[in-house]
């Protein structure tokens, strides 16, 4: 963890109201892909958790929809606006328990993390696919970058207008090695029941500080008490209490 | 300009008077990946209670006007596991004396907390914490009255000889009518302000955002409430008082402290910038200067009219 100023390159619609912000600096502390950063923006008090979508050396990628106060100052960003950061917050996924032919799941943005997530399976040799729902055809995200990695991507969206019509777990009908999903959570809890492999899942709380210190992202979980922001915010199948 | 940070409060030696404060600073754990927190004049503790506790359900923060809302609920291991493991970790990590926040339903349980904790090496002062706005049926109950403020603290007093300081809440009318009650039951100061009830909505669900429906104001925004309540308090009493509420910086340190504060707490500033704390002693010294404080312990109560 570091609390660091990025600079933004570039800040561009990548769906109906969701923008992807490329900055530049130090991401020294990004060590998994699901963990996130907290980011500073003026005028608002709470920092803003949002996920790492992905990174190299120096430049960090983030994906967002605008649903408030925040997310709005953030997508009014232009180049050259820095940003007070805390990063590589939280567990992240375990990379190393993919197995052979893993499938990873996201809703809405909850597919930000299953970006770099992909990325990196893809460079261990593994064989990935990627299930992903929306309320629409707008709404898609990350489809085209997903392909271009290797990964064979299947779309489920609400109202039909892309892929097929209905829920992502429409779309798990194959036998996989393992599972890591990030959406909302009926998505997850609706995932869980259906796919017998073992798997990770990322959740979201409201957070106080992002790192640990405040409580304000509680839950409870079959191995104990543990914080969102820093024991996850990815939990193992085994202990998730719905 | 020779500058002096250090302060004593009730036999106990700081380096400065700068004090994280309860539920912002967890065990002080965290805050080591962050920075050296042995520059701290102390920290308080996570509200500690006889059983443990997971507190209230999430949402337990909201977004607010140059502060946040916060219903946690007094989260806590229970205080035979801090006795047992934190405050045994809390001596390797940081060595001095902390203050150890007590919370409680009854006042027996006050009493069996304050006995277990004051038994501790490394805890130098109990902080009874008899104002916390996020929990049903106690807490606040016994700081909204005089009689039962004065009720606990006497209660306390009886089974400890270490410092004991009162958290008072600022939601009542007169708290200088409740600090005066607990200064005679034997309080050695007092430790203010807790937060301030507050609440929110989110207009599209037409639900209140924190579960438990109200949580607890704090952050910048109530800094001048925090100021006017520890002047007001300071004038009322003749124990020490450490103050809190909104402060963020070193010159909010300054500010507080010609209050009346003798020792200042900072709370939500640690859950923006986690080296708040280290920023605020490191940036002391050229605040007192540009003011031309040489001894710091010096200006408390030093804007009284
Ligand atoms: C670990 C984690 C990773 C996330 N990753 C992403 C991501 O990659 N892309 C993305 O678009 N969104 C992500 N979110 C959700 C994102 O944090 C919220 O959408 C954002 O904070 C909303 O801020 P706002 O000011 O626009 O909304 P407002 O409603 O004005 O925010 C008010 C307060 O509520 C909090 N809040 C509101 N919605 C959420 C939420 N869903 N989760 C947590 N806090 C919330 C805000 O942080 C703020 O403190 C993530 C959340 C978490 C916890
Ligand atoms: C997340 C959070 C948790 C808190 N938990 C406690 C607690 O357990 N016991 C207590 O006495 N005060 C608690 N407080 C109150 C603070 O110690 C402090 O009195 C208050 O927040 C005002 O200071 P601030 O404006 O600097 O935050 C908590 C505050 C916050 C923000
Ligand atoms: S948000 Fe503060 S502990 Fe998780």
């Amino acid at each position: 963890m570091n609390q660091t100023i990025l600079t933004v390159i570039d800040n561009v619609p990548a769906a109906r109201d969701v923008f992807k912000m490329r900055l530049s600096g130090d991401t020294s502390a990004i060590t998994r892909p699901g963990q996130f950063v907290n980011v500073l923006i003026d005028g608002l008090y709470l920092r803003r958790p949002i996920s790492v979508c992905d990174w190299d050396e120096d430049t960090l990628t983030l994906v967002y929809k605008v649903v408030g106060e925040g997310t709005e100052k953030m997508a009014a960003m232009t180049p050259g606006t820095k940003l007070d950061i805390l990063m590589g917050l939280g567990n992240g996924f375990d990379v190393e328990k993919a197995g052979d032919n893993p499938v990873l799941i996201g809703g809405g943005v909850g597919i930000p993390p299953i970006y770099g997530l992909a990325k990196r399976l893809i460079a261990a040799g593994k064989t990935v696919t990627v299930a992903m729902g929306f309320a629409s055809a707008a709404d898609v995200l990350l489809k085209d970058e997903l392909e271009a990695l290797g990964c064979t991507v299947k779309i489920a969206t609400v109202d039909g207008t892309a892929g097929e019509k209905g829920f992502v777990t429409g779309l798990l009908n194959g036998e996989y090695s393992y599972s890591y999903a990030c959406g909302p959570i009926p998505m997850l809890k609706a995932v869980f029941d259906t796919l017998t492999c073992g798997g990770e899942y990322s959740f979201e709380e409201r957070m106080g500080c992002g790192f640990g210190a405040c409580m304000g992202c509680s839950c409870k979980t079959k191995y104990g008490n543990k914080r969102i922001c820093k024991d996850g915010p990815v939990l193992v199948k085994e202990e998730i209490i719905w | 300009m020779v500058i002096d940070t250090r302060i004593n409060l009730c036999g106990v030696e700081m380096d400065n008077p700068v004090i994280p404060a309860s539920g912002t600073f967890d065990y002080g754990r965290e805050f080591t990946e962050w920075y050296d927190i042995r520059c701290l004049g102390s920290f308080s503790i996570k509200g500690t209670t006889a059983e443990p506790r997971f507190g209230n359900p999430t949402p337990r923060i909201a977004e607010c006007a140059s502060g946040m809302l916060n219903a946690v609920g007094l989260q806590n291991p229970g205080v035979d596991v801090v006795v047992a493991e934190e405050l045994p970790n809390i001596a390797k990590i940081y060595g001095k004396p902390v203050i150890a926040n007590i919370g409680g339903f009854s006042v027996e349980e006050y009493v069996t907390c304050s006995e277990k904790l004051a038994a501790c090496d490394n805890v130098g002062i109990l902080e009874i914490n008899i104002s916390c706005p996020n929990v049903h049926g106690g807490g606040m109950g016994f700081g909204t009255q005089a009689s039962s403020a004065a009720e606990v603290t006497r209660a306390v007093r009886k089974v400890t000889d270490k410092p004991i300081f009162i958290k008072l809440t600022p939601n009542v009318t007169d708290i200088c009518e409740i600090a005066k009650a607990v200064e005679a039951e034997g309080a050695d100061g007092i430790s203010m302000i807790n937060t301030l009830l507050g609440m929110r909505i989110d207009k599209r669900r037409k639900k209140p955002i924190i579960a438990n429906v109200t949580g607890g104001y704090s952050g910048p925004a109530v800094f001048p409430v925090a100021l006017a309540a520890v002047y007001r308090v300071y004038k009322a009493v003749n124990i020490p008082i450490m103050g809190m509420g909104g402060v963020s910086s070193a010159e909010d340190v300054i500010e507080m402290m010609m209050a009346g504060a003798a020792a200042v707490q900072v709370g939500a500033a640690n859950l923006i910038n986690p080296c708040a704390c280290r920023d605020i002693i490191n940036d002391l010294p050229r605040v007192m200067e540009k003011y031309g404080i040489e001894k710091l312990s010096d200006i408390t109560g030093g804007a009284h009219v």
